[in-house]
């Protein structure tokens, strides 16, 4: 029995919608099969709470007298890219500030960075703008500077062209000497493996074929609503999967956007990772309908059912060589130890599973209540078998 | 058994003292210097972990105190800013101790100051700076630290 968007969003408005997180639906579907749990259940929430680097802000910040077009703008200290309109900027999150030592003492802090000035503003903090121009007959000013508050700023919209990676690798480091990456630091000869994926929660993973997820999903985004808005850059449906249609390696991508003026520094956090620069933690949940029994299938993934692959981040990551030292589940991943080249090496997870599960609760929540409806996606992310 | 990890400063007119020889010897405990930091006719810094009966170390301890060596619990110069601290785990990699670990199945990030021995090695790793470890100005700044 298929179930439709207009019927779930009925029962979502009527207070009767059954909504469970991925976490919870694993145990669902594993005790009642897909079928069952496609008649129970009608929508699934999934979440996750990670270092997301292609992430930024368009921020408007609003004309002065004599009027500006900005060529150069800073936030901070933090530059942000000022080629468009005259108070146009886009801010990234791994800009660190200008006066930022970097790696020049290795390794570096990276204290602050695009990422700490989105945090700052939605802390209600002051935020000082600076910003230069060369002056045209429309535009005659050719400084401003002045300290703004996000209700300062007319319009700011969170714009990440990359999220939700769909899996991820494991980074282990074979080199003799120790490395520090956007996956943590990395001690020789494989003594420690990082991983950064929500395994079973994350949103992607779930949805493996991107049969509900595309452009214009409405979607948890830094505690506000945001929308998918496009696949992100390096989106690759085209990769090696499970029977169940996992990927086993990285593969899709979300853009996704959203009002930042509506969003929490609870779930935009800036991140210092040393020796690699600044970044910021996006917290992203998608809630999934489920269609049919497919839809109620894909959900009730397990970590034990996602495999990635262990890559080595201390040569060949760097020297662009696409090789493998193995595949090893998130249920390993997350007991502590995996197996490489027949030594059991300690693993470590950049994404927070408890924040991940309190998105899937929070978004839960927002649909129990009858506030969050389901939005059809206009056109669907690339899939390499729909497309065959 | 009694296992504390304990941050002693000394005044300046101790360092000839074979504090360490003293506290095998005649107390019977266990001692390991975790990282110490002390030079002629200058003020000493030690973390030294002490294992013995409960008895033992506290008269190990007032055996310093008598030569004016201030006696500190480590676990209450290391500290985790909780609203900072979003979890992640990433401290779990590095810590040497065990006193940041995940709890299991629900991955939620423990924090055990007893088991710290103040390498200060989560402190930078940490990408949100939840770590704080107040051990003095120099302290802090010196690198991994050295286990014995």
């Amino acid at each position: 029995m298929a179930k439709t968007y207009e019927q779930i969003n009925a029962k979502i408005k009527a207070g009767e919608a059954v909504v469970v997180t991925a976490e919870e639906m694993v145990k669902i579907v594993a005790t009642k099969g897909a079928e069952q749990a496609a008649v129970e259940v009608d929508v699934v929430t999934t979440g996750t709470f990670a270092p997301m680097c292609s992430s930024g802000a368009f921020i408007n910040f609003g004309q002065m007298t004599p009027t500006i077009k900005a060529s150069r703008v800073w936030f901070n200290k933090v530059q942000a890219y000022a080629g468009l309109a005259a108070v146009d900027a886009f801010i990234g999150a791994t800009e660190p500030a200008e006066d930022d030592p970097l790696n020049k003492v290795y390794p570096g802090e990276f204290k602050y960075g695009g990422g700490h000035v989105l945090e700052d503003l939605l802390l209600g903090k002051k935020v000082f703008l600076e910003a230069k121009a060369y002056g045209t007959d429309c535009y005659a000013a050719k400084k401003m500077k002045k300290e703004v508050t996000l209700d300062d700023l007319p319009h700011v919209l969170l714009c990440n062209p990359r999220n939700g990676y769909q899996n991820y690798n494991c980074a282990v480091n074979l080199s003799d000497k120790t490395v520090y990456t956007y996956m943590g630091m990395l001690k020789p000869k494989c003594q420690n493996a990082n991983y950064c994926s929500a395994g079973e929660l994350s949103p992607l993973l779930n949805d493996p074929h991107y049969r509900t997820i595309g452009i214009g999903t409405r979607i948890f985004l830094g505690g506000g609503i945001g929308y998918v808005t496009w696949h992100g850059t390096q989106h690759n449906p085209n990769v090696p999967r499970t029977k169940g249609g996992v990927p086993r390696k990285p593969a899709g991508t979300i853009m996704v956007q959203g009002d930042l003026k509506q969003m929490s520094a609870k779930w935009l956090r800036g991140l210092s990772i040393l020796g690699y620069g600044s970044s910021m933690a996006v917290g992203l949940g998608i809630p999934i309908p489920i269609l049919d029994a497919e839809m109620a299938a894909f959900t009730g993934v397990a970590d034990k059912d996602i495999f990635t692959q262990v890559v080595d981040y201390g040569y060949d990551y760097t020297n662009g060589i696409s090789r493998t030292y193995g595949e090893v589940s998130y249920a390993q991943l997350k007991s502590g130890s995996i197996e490489v080249n027949g030594k059991q090496v300690q693993t470590a997870p950049l994404s927070s599973v408890v924040k991940a599960r309190e998105i899937a609760e929070t978004l839960k929540e927002w649909i129990e209540k009858g506030n969050f409806l389901l939005n059809p996606p206009a056109q669907l992310l690339p899939d390499a078998e729909r497309e065959k | 058994m009694y296992t504390r990890i304990y941050i002693l400063r000394f005044p300046k007119d101790t360092s000839e003292q074979p504090f360490i020889y003293q506290l095998v010897k005649q107390y019977d405990i266990e001692s390991n210097i975790l990282k110490a930091d002390i030079l002629p006719h200058r003020e000493g810094m030690m973390i030294l972990g002490l294992k013995g009966s409960k008895s033992n170390v506290k008269a190990g301890l007032e055996y310093l105190q008598g030569f004016g060596v201030r006696v500190e619990r480590l676990a209450a110069g290391i500290r985790r800013d909780d609203e900072k601290c979003f979890q992640c785990g990433a401290c779990t990699g590095i810590c040497p101790s065990g006193a940041l670990a995940l709890h299991r199945p629900d991955m939620a990030v423990i924090f055990d100051p007893d088991k710290c021995t103040g390498c200060s090695q989560c402190v930078t790793i940490c990408p949100v700076r939840a770590m704080e470890v107040s051990l003095g100005q120099n302290w802090a700044l010196t690198d991994g630290g050295m286990s014995a």
